[in-house]
């Protein structure tokens, strides 16, 4: 089932099925490498819950819960 | 710029760096030009370059570092920069002969995505591959050959801190310089012959708009290659729009430009690298710990405590040493220059404008040391991640956070460290926040006046003591006038979207020493020439302003050439002095007679100055604070009154906790916005903060008391 990548707890990983939106957040999610079909890792999420780490093409990556609320996942 | 540097330059061939951020590229171009490098503002924006030569098969070529850039879309200064150099745009340093990208072999992929932009830009490019002996010890094995021949450019295994491969670097970039290669072929073809059609069909005859431009205005929507293009010719807009909906079929070419790129560099990757399994287990331990909640948290407060412990603990002595010499070198002039006027100037002038740039300079030094160190072990980006969610209640991002602790030793290199932040809306609010934080010059000042009118109560069997608490305030009132800054300019001047958050956490890495020292260098070199050229001919100003006229001292020399009285005689009938009085009903509201108002004046330079112009003008040794307080506490008006009440007192306190008068910071900002009005509204914005917060507390204190 679809859901954000927001929603994922730290541990639990899943693939990048698309965005609910397509600015230039995305844009520059997608040059990032936060693209369709690559395998998120969520590490851990900062002290108040917000930003969270995440492990994307191998390397870690800071990213707020807004942004993340945009990247649709498919756990797994 | 220099005309003759220019044209110095311009006769060199010139080659351009580029590369991810955390790639090594400043060590890369530390590697190539040494120590002789120059910073250079592009116009109009804030981003910076790098400036340095290099030697090269026997010839001397002139080095361009670029800021570090994820991709070439045009949405940020930083990108539309890059890209203006790629293309010859820049006229200080004119179209590029060869460029180096710089690759991260333990990230490939990522890296790979600017690479496969500029290696389709019609320019000899030279692949660094860069971190191979970490790539190595962590089994991962890429066929360098084949990587080559993929991309059609010279790839280079390197390791730069070490300086191996450097040589073969200089080799292919001499056969570069020698023999351009044939430019890779567009990834996304249809896109590139769309872009190509268009920029045919362009009435523009010197053909200055290039395809590759053409190509950004499409896929960035609202970028900057877009705006230039319509500012051309604003009817292209519907063209640009209807290739954008028959490529993009609905969807933003930005998505899938990265969806191609993408793709492309997945089958390149597959076919040249090998990955052991599992390898980056250790800096994920390291991350476990150093970015968790709680732990992390409580390691990033003992970091900062000892990094600031370490400021002051390690700035005092060299700061007491500077003091100690200027203090001698005075005593010199005094007892060997005849002429009074030539020691005062010497002294009070020259020594003392010299003083007051080179006694930050310890602190400075020691800070930027650490915060270099910072971004260079990679733990910068845990801070900014560990605070983001608090400093973005302030209405700044988690990057603010070290520049904003740095101010409360000084806000020089605050501000400066500010560059690291992306968005100009972030930075602009950090750069105008960071002089609200008590930095240590307002330190004097405040040890003075709370000696001198607070109570000494002590509560909690004397662990609390009531001027500390006093002095606490202080630091809360700049804490809470920042913090409010902030908010208020996010949500008038710089109101704009929040900018998005999307921060790299590099592995953690061992510092290059060499680089330190060269960054280091290179930032204490900005605050002398800056910062030091203003704050001196500041001091040489007010020097004048207090000194001249020379009194004809009424019938005569009466009274000793020298001395305290001397000096305030002569600074009651200077410039200054007259100025002072002049102005002083504007702050007779403040309780301020015309010698408060004097020693107000002279300390906008550099505040910390003030005792010692309180010191002149109370005819005091600035030396002997306990008398200085016996004297300003006994200070009455005309009307027999006292000058300085406690509402009084804390009014000037408050002055100095809110005004901007330090001129360092004033030529610091001016630096780092590029423009002068940041420094010129921060100034009118914190004096006026400044004079009704002094107004408040008086008025109200004294109905308070009478």
């Amino acid at each position: 089932m679809t859901q954000s990548l927001a929603s994922l707890d730290p541990g639990q990983k899943g693939t990048i099925s698309g965005f609910t939106r397509d600015d230039a957040m995305t844009q520059r999610l997608t040059q990032l490498g936060v693209l369709e079909g690559e395998v998120v890792d969520v590490l851990r999420r900062a002290p108040a819950g917000d930003p969270i780490e995440i492990r994307i093409l191998g390397y870690s990556l800071s990213i707020r819960a807004a942004e993340a609320e945009t990247v649709l996942i498919d756990p797994q | 710029m220099h005309a003759e540097e220019v044209k110095g330059n311009a006769e060199l061939p010139v080659l351009v760096t580029l590369g991810n951020p955390n790639t090594g590229k400043s060590t890369l171009f530390n590697a190539l030009t040494g120590m002789r490098q120059k910073v250079g503002n592009f116009p109009g924006v804030t981003v910076e370059y790098l400036r340095g030569k290099a030697q090269i098969g026997g010839r001397e070529i002139a080095v361009v570092d670029l800021p570090g850039t994820y991709s070439l879309a045009a949405q940020s200064p930083d990108e539309m920069v890059a890209i203006d150099v790629l293309l010859g745009r820049i006229e200080d340093i004119g179209k590029p002969d060869a460029v180096i990208v710089i690759v991260d072999a333990n990230n490939l992929r990522r890296n790979l995505f600017l690479a496969s932009q500029v290696l389709e830009l019609p320019l000899p490019v030279v692949v660094v591959l860069n971190m191979m002996d970490l790539a190595e010890s962590q089994g991962t094995v890429i066929d360098v050959e084949e990587l080559a021949n993929m991309l059609r450019a010279p790839v280079i295994p390197m390791c730069a801190t070490s300086g191996k491969g450097l040589q073969d670097l200089k080799t292919a970039i001499d056969a570069a310089l020698r023999a351009p290669r044939a430019t890779h072929p567009p990834i996304d073809k249809p896109l590139n012959a769309a872009a190509a059609s268009l920029t045919a069909s362009l009435h523009d005859p010197d053909h200055t708009v290039s395809v590759a431009e053409v190509e950004r205005a499409l896929i960035d929507v609202g970028g900057y290659a877009e705006r230039r293009l319509l500012s051309t010719d604003p009817a292209l807009h519907s063209q640009l729009e209807t290739i954008r909906q028959e490529l993009g079929q609905g969807r933003s070419l930005a998505t899938l430009e990265a969806r191609h790129r993408y793709g492309w560099i997945n089958g390149v990757v597959d076919a040249v690298e090998q990955r052991a399994i599992d390898q980056r287990n250790r800096a994920d331990f390291a991350d476990k710990i150093l970015n968790h909640p709680v732990y992390g948290t409580l390691i990033f407060v003992l970091t900062m405590a000892v990094v600031f412990q370490s400021v002051f603990a390690w700035a005092a002595p060299l700061m007491d040493f500077i003091d100690t010499v200027s203090k001698a070198l005075v005593a010199t002039i005094d007892t060997s220059v005849d002429s009074p006027l030539l020691a005062s100037f010497l002294g009070d002038g020259v020594v003392a404008g010299v003083g007051s740039v080179v006694a930050f300079l310890p602190q400075i030094v020691i800070l930027f040391a650490f915060i270099i160190l910072l971004e260079d072990t990679g733990y910068m980006s845990r801070a900014a991640f560990l605070m983001d969610r608090l400093m973005r209640w302030c209405g700044l991002s988690g990057q603010s956070f070290i520049p904003m602790l740095s101010s409360f030793a000084c806000a020089v290199p605050g501000i400066m460290g500010a560059r690291v932040i992306p968005g100009a809306r972030d930075r602009i609010a950090t750069i105008v926040a960071a002089p609200f934080m008590t930095c240590s010059a307002r330190l004097p000042v405040y040890a003075l006046l709370i000696t001198a009118f607070i109570p000494s109560h002590k509560y909690l069997g004397g662990w609390i003591n009531f001027q500390g608490l006093v002095l606490l305030g202080f630091y809360l009132l700049g804490i809470v006038g920042g913090i409010l800054t902030a908010y208020l300019l996010n949500r008038t001047l710089l109101r704009s979207p929040t900018p998005s958050f999307l921060l790299e956490l590099p592995p953690y890495r061992v510092p290059n020493l060499r680089s330190v020292l060269i960054k280091l260098y290179g930032r204490a070199k900005i605050f002398l020439k800056r910062a030091g050229t203003i704050i001196f001919s500041v001091a040489i100003v007010v020097w004048l302003l207090a000194t001249f006229p020379q009194t004809p001292a009424a019938g005569g020399p009466a009274i000793a050439p020298r001395g305290p009285e001397a000096a305030q005689l002569t600074l009651e009938h200077s410039y200054l002095g007259t100025l002072s009085k002049s102005v002083a009903p504007l702050f007779v509201p403040l309780g301020w007679d015309w010698k408060v108002t004097a020693a107000v004046i002279a300390s906008f330079p550099a505040r910390e100055v003030v005792i010692a112009v309180l010191g002149t003008i109370y005819a005091i040794d600035a030396e002997d604070e306990a008398s200085l307080i016996e004297r300003i506490k006994e200070s009455r008006r005309p009307d027999g009154s006292r000058v300085f009440t406690v509402p009084m007192a804390l009014g000037l306190m408050v002055f100095y906790a809110l005004c901007l008068q330090c001129m360092a910071t004033i030529a610091v900002m001016r630096r780092e916005t590029n423009t002068w009005r940041w420094p010129i509204f921060a100034w009118v914005y914190m004096t006026t903060l400044g004079y009704l917060g002094a107004l408040f507390c008086y008025q109200f204190g004294t109905k308070l008391i009478g």
